[in-house]
């Protein structure tokens, strides 16, 4: 059997590609990433360009001396520092608190652990927009807490940090808890064998191979909490800027665009900085380790030390992610005249004067734009996973890197952009409606190439050569053999890049015309006005955005298997 | 008979390293070849290269006379069944029996019967619907070998048949192979680490090492007569000494050993099998000490320590088996003393 497996092993060593082929497979894979690359290139990278030119290079000269400028005024030094030290704080937190939850997942079986699973994943497809409300809705002004004991912390930075573990706490669970689940437990047991203690088995054996699982999933969640922007926006008031909410009161608010444009550098830095640890860590991740099936090594815990861990990470769910949704939900249903259809009746007027249509309206107009966007997501996503799967060099390894760059460059940059450089033929689309849709798409392909992309890899391609030798035609190969494979997880990359560009808000808020705003914009836009209906019309709106994003999500989930649980 | 395949110094390199290296192999029409050496011997990228997964570096593979230099894989009609069988996870053992039909057309009547028809000879009658992982291995190993012959192909490659299954039913399995691919008159081409898998399935067993062929030959005449140390080795044969051969004796640290007739004279190794290895009283031929007993079901392996040079193994009958410790003599049996090649 072992002899067998080594053979296994053995058999794979050849390169995937013979030297005769591979030109062809060259050009075959150069043809798939055609579209990506034109994609990335029109829509992310001359926006952006665009955006740091038009702030650095003034009458025909390069700037790089404000670069310096910039950074030597002490309050961008202040937002410099506070966005690293709450990122540090939030990826720490989260830690903390998700990682018993991860192990709990990924060991425990327990009723309810499916229910509970798709709990815990909700927050992260939700829009930020709408976690900054639901937080203002429980610890913010007129509160719950506030209500109750009196208690506000949406002046403290901790409305900012809890919110981050909220939106987080899933990417460690699913990232580490993944991982976890599908360690075989016999290494451990065969460390105990050679004398290691329980403590020390798990020390020595299960921690060096989560460690890089551990380490990704805080860079990760460093990655989102660093370029965070619709929360700080919403929960940090004016104390509390980090760097993307900076960018967008340079941009949208004091017109200073070279600031802008310095800050956007830095964050493009930053970001391509942590990318590159992550893929390091990746790499490194994916180096030997036994993996077995998750479903057989789960089972009931066991006495009353495994049963209070459950009760914990249990309470911490409950605390944590659905008390803050459930606040939001009554506050939207607790209108001027009690409980009741207020708000959302109010909805559909356009009466309040915040827009120019009902706010209801915002509804379909998402709708509408995330499933632009989604196919727009799906075609280019695909195309970029297909092309990556093969085993291949360098450049294509670069690529892939690449494609993680939107989900952390500044998005009101790329939202900023498009609209000074999308605005002339033979691309002048400000007028049309594709804008959104093709910005939003920006955010989406980096969750449909994650997730196609282990599924892709891990289809054996032995498969497709038993399918040759069956008379199977390379392209029919793919059809038959492939294809049925991701079917499942294409569905799941569709619905990750719906959500997502559902809550899209950094660039839409840019783009989106007044007359066609997108839920998360309207949100915004009604939180950012005075007066109890306008709030209570914001938690109505964000409790409609809430459902469509969890109902999507419950939707993936019935289709997610375990094996696909992996990056995100 | 014509050679359904023929193999012209086919070469595979990765890198600087020759995976198959200047090997030339004929396979007839209705003939079992099985390929047999250790793993990284190159017989699992034989296969590939004749299937045409895998490119040359230089010679060629004819099939029925024809270059297939430059023809994919799915347009050479020979069929191969994977080592680990590769059946298709999301389909029904139908899916995959038929998967080679459809690929060539066949329409969706003949499919059925011609499913039914290889399940029912694989012995897996009505299992049409049953999903693959609900498989045993055996069962895996059945469709995995209904599904390469459905499309009927000219050669039939099998890749480690038999490697993940147990024991006893590798034992029986090879046994129905054989009588199948009898009955049947399909070409087959083997590849296996296992002696007594290549053994009882083939006609003729090619021994490689290093990419190259090292042997071929019927089984019996491998097996009697290993040419070299390495064969006589990889075939579990350990009592090899070096010897000088003049007239029908060999001279080694053994002692004078017996040889067949017509042995050519000069350096050389020299096998004896270990049924050729007679135990005599401590004072006659070569004093060996007794240094272990391994029970073999049929005889007893008795492992033996002379003064000078290697062990020695005897197969000796169960009840006249020496104790570990005591000390024997041995003589040599002519008949199953082999001279090797350098």
């Amino acid at each position: 059997m072992d002899l067998a497996r080594t053979e296994v092993a053995e058999a794979k060593a050849p390169p995937a590609t013979p030297a005769r082929g591979a030109g062809r497979g060259g050009a075959a894979r150069l043809g798939l990433m055609a579209l990506p690359v034109a994609f990335f290139a029109v829509f992310f990278a001359y926006p952006v360009t665009a955006i740091v030119a038009r702030g650095l290079h003034v009458d025909g000269v390069w700037r790089f001396g404000r670069i310096a400028e910039v950074l030597g005024q002490s309050d961008i030094r202040h937002v410099l520092w506070f966005t690293t030290w709450q990122a540090l704080a939030s990826t720490a937190l989260t830690l903390l608190i998700a990682l018993p939850g991860a192990y709990v997942f990924a060991r425990f079986d327990f009723p309810g652990k499916q229910v509970l699973r798709a709990v815990v994943t909700v927050p992260f497809v939700l829009p930020t927009v709408v976690v900054g409300t639901a937080f203002l809705a429980l610890i913010g002004r007129g509160g719950l807490f506030d209500e109750l004991w009196g208690v506000r912390l949406d002046t403290t930075v901790w409305a900012i940090l809890l919110a981050h573990v909220f939106f987080n706490y899933a990417v460690v669970v699913r990232t580490v808890g993944g991982l976890w689940s599908q360690l075989d437990p016999r290494q451990e047991e065969a460390a105990r064998m050679l004398g290691a203690s329980r403590w020390t088995a798990w020390r020595t054996v299960t921690l060096p191979a989560l460690g890089p699982a551990v380490a990704a999933a805080a860079l990760m969640v460093f990655l989102f909490t660093f370029t965070s922007f619709g929360v700080v926006q919403i929960l940090g008031g004016p104390a509390y800027s980090t760097l993307e909410v900076e960018i967008y009161r340079q941009t949208a608010q004091l017109l200073d665009l070279p600031t802008a444009a310095v800050l956007t550098l830095v964050q493009f830095a930053a970001v391509g900085l942590i990318l590159a640890i992550h893929a390091w860590t990746t790499r490194r991740r994916e180096s030997a380790l036994k993996l077995v099936d998750a479903s057989a090594v789960a089972r009931r815990p066991r006495g009353a030390g495994q049963w209070s861990l459950l009760g914990l990470v249990v309470a911490t769910v409950a605390l944590l992610i659905l008390l803050p949704l459930g606040v939001l939900i009554q506050r939207s249903f607790d209108g001027p005249d009690g409980y009741g259809l207020a708000y959302y009746r109010e909805l559909t007027s356009a009466e309040g004067g915040a827009f120019l249509v009902p706010p209801i309206e915002a509804v379909w107009n998402s709708l509408q734009y995330a499933l632009a966007a989604t196919a727009i997501a799906v075609v280019v996503g695909g195309l970029a996973a297909t092309a990556l799967t093969r085993r291949a060099g360098r450049l294509v390894r670069g690529f892939d890197a690449l494609l993680m760059l939107p989900l952390g460059v500044s998005a009101v940059t790329v939202g900023f952009g498009f609209l000074i450089t999308l605005d002339e033929p033979p691309l002048d689309l400000r007028a049309t409606w594709i804008l959104v849709p093709l910005a939003q798409a920006l955010v989406g392909v980096p969750f449909v190439v994650r997730t196609m992309l282990p599924v892709l890899r891990a289809v054996d391609g032995r498969l497709r050569e038993a399918a040759a030798v069956l008379g199977a035609s390379p392209l029919r190969a793919w059809r038959e053999v492939d294809l049925p494979m991701v079917r499942r997880a294409l569905l799941i990359a569709a619905g990750f890049a719906f959500a997502v560009s559902l809550g899209e808000f950094g660039a839409t808020v840019f783009i989106a015309r007044p007359d066609n705003p997108t839920l998360p914009v309207a949100v915004a836009r009604l939180l950012g006005r005075a007066g109890d209906l306008n709030y209570g019309q914001a938690m109505a709106l964000s409790t409609i955005l809430m459902v469509v994003c969890a109902v999507s999500l419950l939707l993936l989930e019935r289709i997610r298997t375990e094996r696909t649980s992996g990056e995100f | 008979m014509t050679a359904l395949l023929r193999l012209r110094e086919a070469t595979v390199r990765f890198g600087a390293r020759a995976v198959l290296d200047a090997v030339d192999l004929e396979v007839t029409e209705h003939e079992i070849v099985c390929v047999l050496g250790p793993s990284g011997s190159g017989k699992s990228t034989l296969l590939r290269a004749v299937a045409g997964l895998q490119a040359l570096d230089a010679g060629r593979v004819e099939l029925g006379g024809r270059d297939q230099r430059g023809v994919p894989a799915h347009k050479r009609g020979v069929g191969l069944m994977f080592q680990d069988h590769q059946l298709f996870p999301q389909r029904d053992v139908a899916g995959n029996v038929a998967f080679g039909l459809r690929m060539h057309g066949a329409s969706r009547g003949e499919q059925a019967d011609r499913v039914a028809e290889l399940l029912e000879l694989v012995g897996l009658p009505k299992a049409q619907r049953r999903a693959v992982a609900s498989l045993s291995g055996g069962e895996q190993q059945r469709v995995a070998l209904a599904r390469a012959l459905a499309p009927r192909p000219r050669l039939l490659m099998l890749d480690e048949p038999l490697g993940q299954l147990d024991r006893s039913l590798r034992e029986r399995l090879v046994v129905e192979l054989r009588e199948l691919f009898d009955e049947l008159g399909t070409t087959v081409l083997a590849v296996t680490h296992d002696q007594g898998e290549a053994f009882a399935l083939a006609d003729r067993v090619v021994v490689m090492r290093d990419g190259r062929i090292a042997q071929s030959g019927t089984p019996l005449e491998v097996w009697q007569r290993p040419v070299d140390e390495f064969v006589a080795r990889f075939l579990g044969f350990d009592n090899i000494v070096g010897a000088t051969v003049t007239g029908d004796r060999a001279d080694t640290v053994w002692g004078k050993i017996p040889v067949p007739a017509g042995a050519p004279a000069g350096r050389c190794e020299v096998l004896v099998r270990p049924a050729g290895v007679r135990l005599v009283a401590a004072d006659e031929g070569l004093p060996c000490a007794v240094t272990a007993r391994t029970f073999r079901g049929t005889h007893v392996a008795v492992h033996l320590q002379p003064e000078e040079g290697p062990r020695l193994e005897a197969a000796c009958a169960l009840r006249r088996a020496p104790e570990v410790g005591e000390r024997v003599g041995i003589t040599f049996d002519a008949e199953d003393v082999v001279v090797l090649g350098p």
